[in-house]
């Protein structure tokens, strides 16, 4: 098992087997995008009460998720990167973070141009907006302490640190709308009981929250590839690779 | 696993509960503060801020809301099934605000109860569906004379 991971994990078969991955990734994201968002903006049926405005639901809840998921997969990576001092953990913790304040910053965008026709204002400091907010300062900050340590294996460890303690926010932005009253509306899906949404609706907001994911893991391939050929920039595989490229 | 590992696993797993506990704590310190808005039986019980802005939450009650003619000036009730307060407003109302439908209202408590809000901002809860379902919901649950 451990001999497994880490063959899978050296930086060279992971160039290679990352590769061969990043076409299909781009190409399910695609079609699951175009399936989900044709469900999302033209099959799926008025809301009686936010008639067609409540549409952008399928924006903004799957890349709110986003923000939370890949924060969670950003602090683990760390954790792995800390613990076992494998590289490849390392850089896909670094590379989660740019991908994952896009997610943050789309999800309070969308939720500010909902807000407005809904709510009747643009912001409010709830507590469920505020601690998002915080999540994309939490990414903006590991970014930027990633690259104010030339040392990248330094870099690596101090972002996992600091992506570490960053993690208590993670359940305060879920349960912020149980916990205290906000104006954001409590949870649709995510929650123990049947989800309050018609099962027309739900399936393009699934669609979509998939497709997302995958996303995620072809961006996150695209960028690791790069990270890792500058970090292994002096080694052997990637002089051949290179080598190859050249003679090509 | 190595007892270099095995430590790190350690002291990362302390600063994790560390700053869990810290935290928790200090939320719940500041757990008045964090609520965006008070309720109305809170209100009732004087737990606002006498004399000084807050937000009140709250279900508009059916059958309550009155606006003075060729004015937007207008009264209603809002409820946490529980007690009732009358609010007055001067200003344009969110498209969601309608009777039944809850709202957060920001403003000051009057001296003859009435909260005189500033501005009105509408709460739309959970649930989502077409509206031929929510008519047949409503249906079911209100009978039929």
């Amino acid at each position: 098992m451990m001999k497994f991971i880490h063959k899978t994990a050296s930086p060279p078969y992971f160039y290679r087997l990352s590769g061969l991955w990043i076409p299909w990734l781009g190409a399910i994201t695609l079609l699951l995008l175009i399936a989900g968002l044709y469900g999302g903006l033209i099959a799926a049926p008025t809301d009686y009460q936010q008639g067609e405005s409540y549409r952008i639901i399928y924006i903004h809840v799957p890349a709110a998720w986003m923000s939370l998921f890949i924060y969670m997969a950003m602090a683990a990576a760390g954790a792995i990167g800390l613990i076992w001092r494998i590289k490849l953990a390392e850089t896909v913790a670094v590379c989660s973070a740019p991908i994952g304040a896009g997610f943050t910053l789309l999800a309070l965008v969308t939720g500010s141009l909902w807000g407005k026709p809904m709510w009747g204002a643009w912001w409010v400091w709830d507590a469920r907006l505020t601690a998002e907010l915080l999540l994309l300062f939490l990414y903006l900050g590991v970014m930027s302490l990633y690259v104010a340590i030339p040392d990248k294996r330094v870099a690596s460890r101090a972002v996992a640190l600091l992506a570490l303690v960053g993690m208590v926010n993670i359940p305060i932005i879920h349960y912020s709308v149980e916990w205290w009253n906000t104006l954001h509306q409590g949870p649709t899906v995510t929650k123990f009981d049947k989800p309050s949404i018609d099962m027309r609706m739900l399936l393009p907001l699934l669609i979509m929250a998939v497709a997302f994911k995958i996303y995620y893991v072809w961006a996150l391939f695209l960028r690791v590839r790069v990270e890792l050929l500058e970090r292994e920039r002096n080694t052997q595989w990637v002089k051949e690779l290179l080598h190859q490229s050249k003679e090509a | 696993m190595t007892p270099a590992r095995k430590k790190r696993i350690f002291l990362i797993s302390i600063m994790v509960i560390g700053v869990a506990i810290a935290t928790a704590f200090a939320l719940k310190a500041f757990n008045e503060n964090l609520m965006f808005f008070f309720s109305v039986t809170d209100v009732k019980a004087g737990k606002a801020p006498a004399g000084k802005d807050f937000r009140l939450g709250g279900m508009v009650v059916n059958g309550s809301f009155k606006r003075k003619e060729k004015s937007l000036a207008a009264y209603f009730d809002l409820t946490d099934n529980q007690s009732v307060i009358t609010v007055y407003y001067n200003g344009i109302l969110p498209d969601l605000f309608r009777e039944g439908q809850g709202i957060v209202s920001k403003g000051r408590l009057r001296q003859d109860g009435i909260f005189e809000a500033e501005e009105v901002l509408a709460k739309h809860d959970e649930n989502y569906m077409p509206p031929e379902v929510a008519e047949s919901m409503k249906a079911k649950t209100t009978p039929a004379y």
